[in-house]
């Protein structure tokens, strides 16, 4: 039998101040944490608990009443046609170009001087403030061709596009070298080997990092301020004429005195947590389901 | 015939019987008819990945219808000389190779000639079975497919062909629309390998296709290419004596040649012939060095 | 030499070795460097067309651009209470939410085992979804009017008191600094702390793992191998929620108060750039849009500088930790 000589040693855990300190850190990452799911738990009950007083199919589709008139009478339908055609010819734009310069960026000229400095503008175009995207279509464009729905989208795609691409170039770094090189040991070209190996291997990333740039373009107001200078009427000609969306609407109301516009923009606000949320999830069940690349 | 689509010249014609002799700027290969011709011709080819010498001046010729094998210690670049042979190391940046590299009479690297082009006639298998996430059939049609065939009944055929001599057939008959990332490892590497199969290539360059997999499956490989052997050309990378040994008809010895004042190491061919000469009566001490086990 | 049935091949090469690089190939190239050289395009087209919209106030202010009156009527456009207003915010934005986000974003890398990471994620990732200008309007219809509340008590309490009466004594508004720099904490959080995670995540395993070897505490490990390694790039992080905070407009035009004042008052009203370009970009024109323009390229030349730094303290930081 094995006999110890000398003091047995301490294996309790580090003692006094250094255990004390050690826990009042960890404390305070978990504040940390709480802190911030305060205000989140707040203001999502807030918006469901106000909006859901006046969701009803015919706030969804009803036209948009002047601001006095009281809740339960009109709705915004207009503001959610708006949304959807705006966003989607802002996606429809952004997204393939976001695509190809992530392909650029991934599978040509990433390493040279060129490429690195697109990357780079890529991630700091990602900072530019939406309202100066606002200014700029409104500068270039509105200013030429008039308000319309489709200047709205020219913002929200500038907005989108360096998302698209930093996503997508993560999506396409993850495909394994050794899938290329059997499509060029094939004789495949490269633009080939790009189109018929790389993108659907990534292509469950590509659509998640996609539908989570529309996520965040959905609620976009600042862009839109001065491109398509909100109205509250319907307007299906995205290419002439002013338009609307549900940020818009929001903000429109928000400032207004009327209880009836604030609770309508209360409808609208939870109208637009749901479409982002579920593009969240949509987006989340993709890249579940579809990133597989080799064995 | 199917029109091949705009954006691949796919150059998919028939043989003439005389090729023209090889004029300089047009390098067309030549068909030779005698069995146990060469196929490759490597005259002092030197390796270079940007300033570092990976292989020094090798020179050796590989036979029609013979399985080749590259034996030798790690770092020693027979992988390197491999992949030189389809062109392969184009995809690395900086690389760069010295001396001639001729295809049946006509030069590799040349600068009309096209690396996709050679690819087709020249296929290979990797080290780690790399099937694409698609379906088993995609898989094997992939090939076929971006050379413009388009009709079903023919890449139906194909698969068909390719997946048997592949020795695969039966295993996957029932579920062709199974995806090829489902597979064990040594089915996923027949399914590689009759993926390169299924664009009828001239010669099939493997490296070290078998490092991966486990003896049964190892054995069904070298039986596949015991099989094909007879329609291809065969050149294998291996770090198994003993799969040389089995496999091939003639073996290359390559070793590290060590500059012990510049401090530089570099591959080398040490020795070539016929796998039984190499085995049982190699010329050069290191060889003997090798293949007896004395040294890694 | 045997053929086999199924396609039949003869003996011997079969295909040309020399062709040109198909078309296609080529364009599909092309292509795809345009869509990146987008990029570099929009950006300067952005400088470009903003700053010469905004060239006729440049012109008639001079350096007056930064002069402490802005006031439409008389047409004195100085800058100078906007630039306040947005530095202001923004750092109060940046105080609040850094030590937070950090905190989260250790507690994910350091503390939380794997299980647990995930719903932390999810909900950080719903925070970053709440479009801005939905915390606008709880902003402006619910906290504001509760906090003004606690505004006014505070204020009573310090009035007289030195530096504290200065900062936090009356008046005091619901719609204010201090508000617009609270709601903008909330909505850099999610930045910050993915990005700090990132950077943290880059702290080589080897050092962390001596540190415990050492027989250290975790926050003895965090101090002394996450802390070297990631302080570079945990600034990076800090700089870009800053630019975030900056250019956040609808949020802060709801509650910042729209009153375009110079006080060391934070519960007093105030304005910032974005916030004033949102509200009042309508009405204008002639040099009065002109000035507002230009506070868009002051803003845009701001948050440029600030992303550049940034990006590259990230990168640099992101490459030698993983040295």
């Amino acid at each position: 039998m094995a006999v110890f000589t000398g003091q047995q040693p301490d294996l309790r855990e580090a003692a006094g101040w250094r255990r004390t300190k050690n826990r009042i850190a960890t404390a305070l990452m978990v504040v940390a944490f709480v802190l911030v799911v305060i205000p989140l738990v707040f203001v999502l009950i807030t918006v469901v608990a106000r909006g859901i007083k006046i969701i009803s199919w015919q706030f969804l589709t009803a036209p948009i009443p002047p601001q006095v008139v009281p809740a339960g009478i009109g709705g915004i339908g207009p503001a959610i046609v708006g949304t959807i055609e705006i966003v989607g010819i802002a996606a429809v734009m952004a997204v393939p170009l976001g695509v190809l310069g992530a392909i650029y960026l991934n599978e040509y000229g990433g390493k040279g001087v060129l490429g690195r400095l697109i990357g780079f503008m890529a991630d700091v175009m990602t900072g530019v403030p939406s309202i100066v995207m606002g200014l700029f279509i409104f500068s270039i464009w509105v200013l030429h061709f008039g308000f319309s729905g489709f200047a709205g989208a020219l913002a929200l795609g500038c907005l989108m596009l360096p998302v698209v691409i930093r996503s997508t170039d993560e999506m396409l770094k993850l495909v394994p070298n050794p899938l290329r090189e059997g499509s060029y040991a094939l004789g495949a070209t490269k633009s080939r080997v790009t189109m018929t190996v790389v993108l659907p291997a990534a292509i469950g990333g590509i659509v998640s990092g996609a539908l989570l740039a529309i996520a965040r373009a959905v609620g976009e107001t600042a862009p839109l301020l001065f491109t398509i200078l909100t109205v509250t009427t319907v307007n299906r000609n995205v290419f002439s004429g002013p338009n609307t969306s549900l940020p818009s609407q929001i903000f429109a109301n928000a400032i207004s005195p009327y209880t009836g516009a604030q609770d309508r923009a209360w409808g609208a606000a939870l109208t637009l947590i749901v479409i982002a949320f579920v593009l969240m999830i949509v987006a989340r069940i993709v890249t579940a389901r579809f990133t597989r690349y080799s064995r | 015939m199917e029109q091949p689509e705009q954006d691949i010249a796919t150059g998919l014609q028939p043989l003439e019987p005389a090729a023209e002799p090889q004029a300089p700027p047009t390098p067309e290969p030549q068909a030779y008819s005698e069995p146990g011709s060469p196929v490759f011709d490597a005259e002092k080819v030197s390796c270079y990945y940007g300033s570092f010498r990976a292989v020094t001046d090798v020179s050796l010729s590989i036979y029609e219808h013979e399985i080749t094998a590259f034996i030798g210690p790690s770092g020693c670049g027979k992988t390197t000389v491999l992949r030189t042979l389809n062109r392969m190391n184009d995809l690395v940046a900086g690389a760069r190779v010295e001396g001639e590299v001729r295809y049946r009479g006509a030069s590799l690297y040349s600068k009309d000639v096209s690396p996709i082009a050679v690819r087709r006639n020249i296929g290979m298998v990797f080290q780690k079975p790399n099937p694409f996430p698609k379906s088993i059939y995609d898989n094997v049609a992939y090939g076929p497919r971006i050379n413009g065939e388009r009709n079903r009944g023919k890449l139906d055929e194909i698969v068909e062909h390719s997946l048997r001599q592949a020795a695969l057939w039966d295993e996957v008959k029932n579920r062709l629309k199974a995806s090829g990332l489902s597979l064990s490892g040594g089915q996923a590497q027949r399914l590689c390998i009759a993926r390169t199969l299924a664009v009828e290539p001239d010669v099939v360059l493997m490296d070290e296709p078998c490092s991966a997999l486990d003896p049964i499956a190892t054995s069904a490989i070298e039986d596949l290419m015991r099989d094909i052997k007879s329609r291809y050309t065969i050149v294998i990378v291996t770090h198994n004596m003993q799969q040389a040994t089995r496999v091939s008809d003639r073996t290359a010895f390559f070793s590290v040649l060590r500059n012990e004042e510049s401090d530089t190491r570099t591959g080398v061919l040490v020795e070539y012939g016929r796998t039984q000469q190499i085995f049982e009566d190699p010329k050069d001490s290191r060889t003997e060095a090798y293949v007896t086990g004395q040294v890694g | 030499m045997t053929q086999q049935a199924g396609p039949a091949i003869p003996a011997g090469p079969t295909r040309p070795l020399s062709q040109r690089r198909p078309l296609g190939d080529r364009t599909f190239q092309v292509i795809a460097l345009a869509a990146g050289l987008l990029v570099l395009v929009i950006l300067v087209l952005i400088a470009i067309s903003t700053t010469q919209q905004a060239a006729p106030w440049f012109k008639a202010e001079g350096w007056g651009i930064f002069g402490k009156t802005w006031n439409p009527a008389s047409n004195q456009f100085g800058a100078l209470a906007f630039i306040y207003g947005t530095a202001i915010t923004s750092a109060i934005a940046v105080i609040m939410a850094v030590p937070v986000s950090v905190g989260i974003a250790l507690l994910l890398t350091e503390v939380v085992p794997y299980r647990w990471a995930r719903p932390i994620v999810y909900v950080i990732d719903l925070l970053a979804v709440v479009p801005s200008v939905v915390w606008g309007l709880w902003g402006i219809l619910v906290f504001a009017p509760w906090i003004a509340k606690i505004y006014s008590s505070i204020a009573s309490a310090v009035t007289g008191i030195p530096v504290l009466g200065a900062l936090f004594g009356p008046p005091t508004s619901g719609a204010s600094f201090f508000t617009a720099g609270v709601i903008l904490a909330f909505m850099i959080t999610p930045i910050v702390t993915s990005l700090s995670r990132e950077v943290i995540a880059t702290v080589p395993v080897i050092d962390k793992e001596g540190a415990y070897a050492l027989g250290a505490t975790r926050l003895e490990m965090i101090q002394g191998a996450v802390w070297p390694h990631s302080k570079g790039g945990i600034v990076g992080a800090v700089l870009l929620g800053l630019g975030r905070a900056m250019g956040e407009t609808i949020a802060a035009a709801l509650v910042i108060g729209s009153s375009a004042t110079i006080t060391s008052h934070l519960f007093a009203p105030g304005d910032s750039m974005p916030a004033v370009i949102a509200n009042q970009f309508g009405e204008a024109s002639g040099v009065f849009r002109a000035a507002l323009m230009g506070l868009g390229v002051l803003l845009f030349a701001f948050t440029i500088i600030i992303n550049v730094i940034a990006r590259a303290i990230v990168g640099r930081s992101a490459e030698q930790g993983s040295a």
